[in-house]
């Protein structure tokens, strides 16, 4: 076996490590790791809820969040929501949402969310919901958002600061 | 025949000037904010989320109330002002009692009656879902300078719409606004100066 071949078989390895690991939990070997996603309970009837998470990128090269999935919602969007002057505006973000290398992408209230439209169930406070998020470069993650009461705050269940 | 119609000149520079100062007088008037004008609020009826129709001004009448404009579709401003505002009717205690913030709906179209209803159970009972007929839901909110928009998204679309509470005095006045960025403290601080005055 020439050098050169063992050389890029090794490539290869490493190049599949990652893809291997993703297919089982977390992805630790992604270059995008995902912590503390929750979302938030929803009253009685409502058709919307939405998710919130801290996207980091480990890796050398920028990412972009280009999709959501869940079981519990018949359609996930990703979504910008600001405040001008005592005026909430929300937008559903086309191109996705970019996630810079070396970066983090926060998603909380009163800002960018994952948002969950025509819910087959409510959210109940206590329940996780099971969910797959879809990266441009680091492909399709597994996410599991913990779901915290109404009222609940960024930072509620944890420190991240 | 010169005097006289030097006399004639006169009179006709004297109505000229007349008319100007009229149209002047009128202008100004026009200008002015006339008293519609100038009120913000004021009474307003409505189809409230237990199906009846509900004259807001008449069913407040000599207490304080308070209007928020939002909507049941709204994944997170909406259920967190109901719950901080639920939370801060609870605090403000045995004064809040009979304080009733109306929750104005600005998607009429998906907003009925019994789903305001179901939406608000998860609150504090003194939330009180309204709705009616497009029309009806602009003119309360022109009424109240709230402002709402139809935003396409997707999958079908969303809502623009004024996040701040709207605080009125038990003759109906303007007292004020709960704004979503206020501390809790500020909001019970202004909630209790209005509950007394």
């Amino acid at each position: 076996m020439s050098t050169r071949l063992r050389a890029a078989l090794t490539g290869l390895l490493i190049a599949a490590a990652p893809l291997a690991a993703t297919a089982q939990t977390a992805a630790p070997a992604s270059s995008i790791a995902l912590t503390q996603p929750w979302a938030r309970a929803t009253p009685p009837g409502a058709k919307v809820g939405a998710g919130y998470l801290v996207i980091e990128n480990r890796g050398a090269a920028p990412d972009r969040l280009l999709a959501a999935r869940t079981p519990v919602a018949n359609v996930v969007e990703i979504h910008e929501m600001a405040m001008e002057g005592g005026t909430m505006r929300m937008r559903a973000l086309g191109n996705g949402l970019p996630v810079a290398a070396g970066g983090r992408a926060e998603l909380k209230p009163g800002g960018y969310h994952i948002m969950f439209i025509d819910l087959k169930q409510p959210l109940k406070a206590g329940d996780s919901i099971a969910g797959e998020l879809v990266f441009e470069k680091a492909g399709t993650l597994p996410v599991k958002f913990m779901v915290m009461p109404i009222g609940a705050t960024p930072g509620a269940g944890h420190q991240h600061h | 025949m010169a005097p006289s119609s030097n006399v004639l000149r006169l009179i006709r520079w004297s109505a000229w000037g007349l008319v100007g100062l009229l149209a002047a007088v009128s202008l100004y008037l026009t200008l002015q904010p006339g008293p519609t004008q100038a009120v913000l609020g004021g009474p307003f009826t409505l189809t409230s989320m237990t199906g009846e129709r509900r004259n807001v001004g008449e069913a407040e009448k000599g207490r304080p109330y308070a209007v928020f404009f939002g909507f049941t579709h709204c994944p997170d401003i909406c259920p967190t002002a109901m719950y901080e505002t639920s939370q801060l009717l609870e605090k403000a205690g045995e004064a809040a009692k009979d304080f009733r913030v109306y929750f104005v709906s600005v998607d009429p179209e998906r907003d009925t009656a019994e789903q305001l209803k179901l939406y608000l159970s998860a609150f504090d009972p003194r939330l009180i879902g309204m709705t009616g007929t497009p029309e009806e839901i602009a003119a309360v909110a022109r009424q109240h300078r709230a402002f709402y928009r139809k935003v396409p998204t997707p999958s079908g679309y969303t809502m623009d719409h004024t996040a701040t509470i709207l605080l009125f005095d038990r003759k109906g006045a303007f007292f004020g606004t709960l704004d979503p960025k206020e501390s809790q403290d500020a909001q019970l601080a202004k909630l209790t100066r209005l509950l007394r005055s």
